[in-house]
């Protein structure tokens, strides 16, 4: 059959190149612009390097950047097992099915900035459920001086707010599983964990690479929950790279060094999220390429 | 436009970008890129070194600028080198 190409598709995406072009590339070249310059009301000075020079080298920045892969690292070594155990554990059908589904994603439901407002007064020692009990129980716990105590307050909320969503993936993963491929376990016997290590996880991987995927880009850009929960304290232990950030531009109207630091943000998730992407695309070729011989 | 506070080095800087990109428009609608791989673990398109050779690129000049005395001039050598590397063989 002869194929006529035809390449006037393209030009249906041109609004949507426009609307990038405007939300997208002329703020992200301002910035470039911005990151080399020192400006101060209309008056713009270059300075070249320096910016980037000062970000790179600033401890307080350093600092940020290795606590937010470590949060990042460590939500999501705790959120992906967790979700999967609790997709796992999930009625499969009938009115539980729907009520257990209902129950686990109310968490995603509520937005950030009320998120870390309950936990704040959650973890209160006077009035919060979570504050008072811990104390009564004779540990002395607080997120406003203890810097382990907000550490592991902020991780709590985060698996609370977000397993869900991996939880809500791989439930939809697992529904997708044919169940011939039950029938087949059940008749070599296969144990649950044979079911789980050679089926179940092997179909789930393309759900939880874009589970990993939404959630290490969120994670990494965390903000409104640990600002209000600890406003980044005690110190600046739970300051994580966007509160850093923001309080630089916004807060002593930085622009230059914020632009550098945009900058340099910008590109770190630009990389990871390029390795997941292709990650996800190489795992999509194996799985044609199977079908494909099969 | 001048609350964009263009400058001299960022105006040449998107423009040899735009013209790359403009460059590679041209280069595969005369030839069109075939997959293959190379010393880079996936296989990849021209496009997919450009970018990755890009943003490798990046990366030297903030190592460059953050954290050696070195001319970012030698940055620039050293990232176009890689990218010529890179789209020969990667």
């Amino acid at each position: 059959m002869n194929k006529v190409e035809n390449n006037k598709a393209w030009f249906l995406v041109l609004p949507m190149l426009v609307l990038v072009s405007f939300s997208a590339v002329i703020p992200l070249m301002t910035v470039v612009n911005y990151s080399i310059q020192d400006i101060l009301g209309n008056s713009a000075f270059f300075v070249g390097t320096e910016w980037f020079e000062k970000t790179l080298n600033d401890p307080d920045l350093q600092g940020a950047l290795l606590r937010q892969f470590a949060f990042s690292f460590t939500i999501l070594a705790i959120e992906v097992p967790l979700g999967i155990a609790i997709a796992l554990l999930m009625p499969k059908k009938g009115w539980q099915a729907s009520a257990v589904l209902i129950l686990v994603i109310l968490p995603l439901l509520v937005p950030w900035n009320v998120v870390g407002s309950m936990w704040q007064i959650f973890t209160r020692g006077d009035i919060g459920l979570m504050g008072y009990g811990i104390n009564a129980l004779g540990y002395d716990y607080s997120i406003t001086s203890n810097a382990t105590d907000a550490w592991v307050t902020i991780i709590l909320m985060d698996v609370w707010h977000w397993t869900p969503l991996i939880a809500l993936l791989c439930y939809s993963g697992l529904r997708a599983i044919p169940e011939a491929y039950y029938q087949a376990a059940r008749i070599d016997r296969a144990s649950n964990w044979a079911v789980f290590r050679y089926i179940q996880l092997p179909k789930l991987t393309n759900v939880l690479v874009i589970g990993v995927l939404l959630r290490f880009m969120h994670s990494f850009m965390i903000y409104a929950e640990p600002f209000v929960l600890t406003g980044g304290g005690p110190g600046s232990s739970t300051t994580f790279l966007s509160q850093s950030l923001t309080s630089m531009a916004i807060g002593q109207q930085d622009l230059g060094p914020s632009a550098a630091f945009s900058i340099i943000y910008f590109l770190i998730i630009l990389a990871v999220s390029y390795v997941f992407y292709i990650a996800i695309m190489n795992m999509q070729k194996d799985k044609v390429n199977t079908q494909g011989g099969a | 436009m001048s609350w964009m506070v263009w400058t001299v080095p960022t105006a040449v800087f998107f423009a040899t970008i735009a013209a790359l990109l403009a460059g590679m428009t041209v280069w595969q609608i005369v030839s069109p890129t075939v997959e293959r791989q190379g010393f880079l673990p996936v296989p990849t398109t021209r496009g997919d070194r450009f970018f990755i050779g890009l943003l490798t690129s990046a990366y030297i000049h903030l190592g460059v600028i953050g954290f050696t005395t070195i001319s970012i001039w030698l940055a620039l050598v050293a990232s176009i080198a890689w990218m010529v590397v890179l789209m020969r063989w990667g």
